[in-house]
């Protein structure tokens, strides 16, 4: 009966400290056949793949049904020179939104540019990211400001990944307006 | 910067010692003389390096560090390498600069891409800037800094000195009192534990005589089995408080809380997709391809910049980030990050939904991750925490003219003034589970 209750005890205080890390594991699940999905899940791992990503990029020279046609503009000092004189915002200027584009510029540009574009974000007053020009210092064109989002320039990396091309777009416009104001 | 100013007093000092014969107040005129002039000089022809610093920041660090090679080149010795009029016509104009000298030619070549001009300085400006670019050589704070730094560590040693011996005082005081007991228990003079127990005896029989009390023991065994149990299965398959251990030890505090990124700067498809996403690589390059190293003052926990400089290395190895060469290698692999939300394959959410349309903070379902430096599961993600926040939630309609027709009729219909979320539907089974 002693060692019984020995055991019973020693049980007890391994499932204690064994429970004191268990925020690391998922906890128990009743009929995981109806939790876990059939088909493949978002960021998830397929092993056809060599690297094992479920994410798969478009086949080369394919564009996706309502997907955005490609930029034609290349990532060079001629393609910036170039869409700098000659590209120019298709949005109609009814369609143009201050308001989203401030949403957008605020989440997607302010960190480092400042919501005012004076180049005084967050980041640069921490000094963690430095030399973030003033917008207004700056000789740019609405084509130019798109060709940057789309490829970034200096240190600055390409933001194409975040906004769609209606959304880039619509803070170029904010941008200008920054500019000008 | 201490330094270079010691060379020139030193200049003074030598000439103040063949005017020994002055009396004291001459002297002290002469000296603040020299002193006055020592600093006009040194604004005139040397700079200041605070303001080269500021215009430093502001204006070439984009391009240029002092002490690492960026898109330009690295600028701490420049100004031995180069004159100050070379240097300032230079960075005034460079490109007319170098149809005009075969050096400046010569320096166009080192990156492809042209430095921008910079016209607006003027020659002050530029001054100060290559003041700021020279080595600095720190020499007295270095020692006086040391002497201040011990006095903490020690006084932590003492600490721990005597939390020992408030260890050890307490050991020898449970044993004296071991010892007192044992040495009373010999002698026969133990505390009489007979009372006691007769007492228990006789409540134990009480006990086993009294059938109503035994019906109501069952009872409340039977109640409080039936809390546990309950309470141990409405817990299964809810994670909330799961704190996975991540590859890469980020820490969203320090993004979101001390630099205050945006949620959606990373999670940028939480405002089109069912998903908020994973940022890919590119997305932390944006940054991290300018910043390599963490500050000296980061801290995780109790991971300082040693470990924490690994871990940005982590992610130039998954995206192939040559960091020396500032360039990309090509050799990716993906970062194996452990899910922390996770709903079951038989419910259906939608971020944009919330985010877009009804403009959630992400902070109502996620907490406060800003500041938190490992992300854990802070809503339970249970039916009833949807429903009741469904059930809440009022419906803003000063944004959305679109729908304001069905949502007049809506709130006649139940007699409110607005519409909540479940009063629109929100409550429905089909609108998750199907």
């Amino acid at each position: 009966m002693k060692r019984v209750i020995q055991i019973l005890m020693l049980l007890m205080f391994v499932v204690v400290v064994s429970s004191c890390d268990n925020k690391r594991k998922p906890n128990v699940q009743y009929f995981p056949n109806m939790y876990e999905p059939v088909s493949y899940e978002t960021y998830g791992v397929n092993d056809i793949y060599e690297n094992k990503m479920a994410s798969r990029l478009p086949v080369l020279g394919t564009i996706a049904r309502g997907d955005e046609l490609p930029y034609e503009y290349p990532n060079t000092e001629e393609g910036y020179a170039e869409a700098k004189s000659n590209l120019i915002n298709p949005l109609a200027s009814e369609v143009l939104d201050a308001k989203r584009g401030k949403a957008l510029y605020d989440i997607y540009c302010a960190t480092c540019h400042g919501t005012k574009g004076d180049g005084q974000g967050d980041l640069a007053k921490r000094e963690k990211f430095l030399g973030i020009p003033s917008y207004k210092d700056r000789d740019i064109t609405e084509g130019s400001i798109y060709h940057v989002i789309m490829y970034g320039k200096n240190m600055m990396g390409p933001h194409a990944s975040q906004l769609t091309e209606e959304e880039r777009w619509q803070v170029v416009a904010y941008v200008q307006e920054l500019r000008n104001n | 910067m201490k330094i270079l100013y010691q060379t020139r007093k030193k200049h003074i000092f030598i000439s103040m010692k063949s005017v020994k014969q002055h009396n004291l107040f001459s002297r002290l005129t002469l000296s603040s003389l020299a002193f006055l002039f020592f600093f006009t000089i040194n604004l005139s022809a040397q700079g200041d390096a605070k303001n080269g610093k500021k215009l430093f920041n502001s204006n070439c660090a984009a391009c240029h560090k002092l002490d690492k090679d960026l898109v330009g080149p690295k600028l701490r010795d420049i100004t031995e390498k180069r004159t100050n009029e070379w240097l300032k016509a230079w960075i005034k104009d460079n490109a007319a600069f170098q149809k005009v000298d075969a050096d400046a030619k010569e320096a166009a070549e080192w990156s492809p891409t042209a430095m921008t001009a910079f016209p607006q300085f003027s020659d002050q400006d530029i001054d100060d800037i290559l003041e700021y670019t020279k080595p600095v050589v720190v020499e007295e704070g270095a020692g006086g800094s040391g002497a201040v730094s011990m006095v903490p560590v020690q006084q932590e040693k003492d600490n721990t000195l005597l939390y020992i011996l408030g260890a050890i005082v307490l050991v020898m005081l449970l044993m004296l009192f071991n010892l007192y007991r044992t040495v009373n228990e010999l002698r026969g003079d133990a505390p009489k534990r007979q009372s006691f127990s007769e007492q228990a005896n006789d409540v134990w029989e009480a006990f086993k005589a009294n059938k109503f009390l035994h019906f109501l023991m069952v009872i409340f065994f039977l109640l409080a089995t039936a809390y546990f149990v309950f309470g141990w299965l409405s817990q299964v398959g809810v994670d909330q408080g799961y704190q996975p251990i991540q590859p890469i030890e980020f820490s969203h505090k320090i993004h979101a809380g001390d630099n205050k990124i945006d949620c959606q700067y990373c999670h940028s498809a939480a405002k089109h997709s069912k998903t908020s996403g994973i940022p890919s690589a590119n997305v932390c390059m944006n940054c991290h391809m300018n910043i390599s190293e963490v500050a000296d003052d980061t801290k995780i926990g109790n991971h300082g910049k040693d470990i924490l400089d690994k871990e940005i290395q982590k992610l130039y190895d998954a995206v192939g980030w040559d960091a020396d060469k500032l360039q990309y290698t090509g050799e990716t692999k993906p970062i194996e990050w452990v899910r922390v939300h996770n709903l079951p394959d038989f419910a259906y959410f939608n971020h944009s939904q919330h985010v877009t349309v009804a403009g959630l903070k992400c902070q109502k379902c996620h907490g406060p991750v800003e500041e938190m430096d490992e992300v854990y599961q802070y809503a339970p993600l249970t039916m009833d925490w949807c429903i009741t926040c469904h059930r809440e939630t009022e419906v803003d309609l000063t944004e959305n003219g679109y729908y304001k027709k069905i949502h007049e009729q809506l709130a006649k219909k139940y007699g409110v003034e607005k519409v909540t979320e479940a009063q629109m539907g929100g409550l429905e089974c089909g609108k998750c589970h199907y």
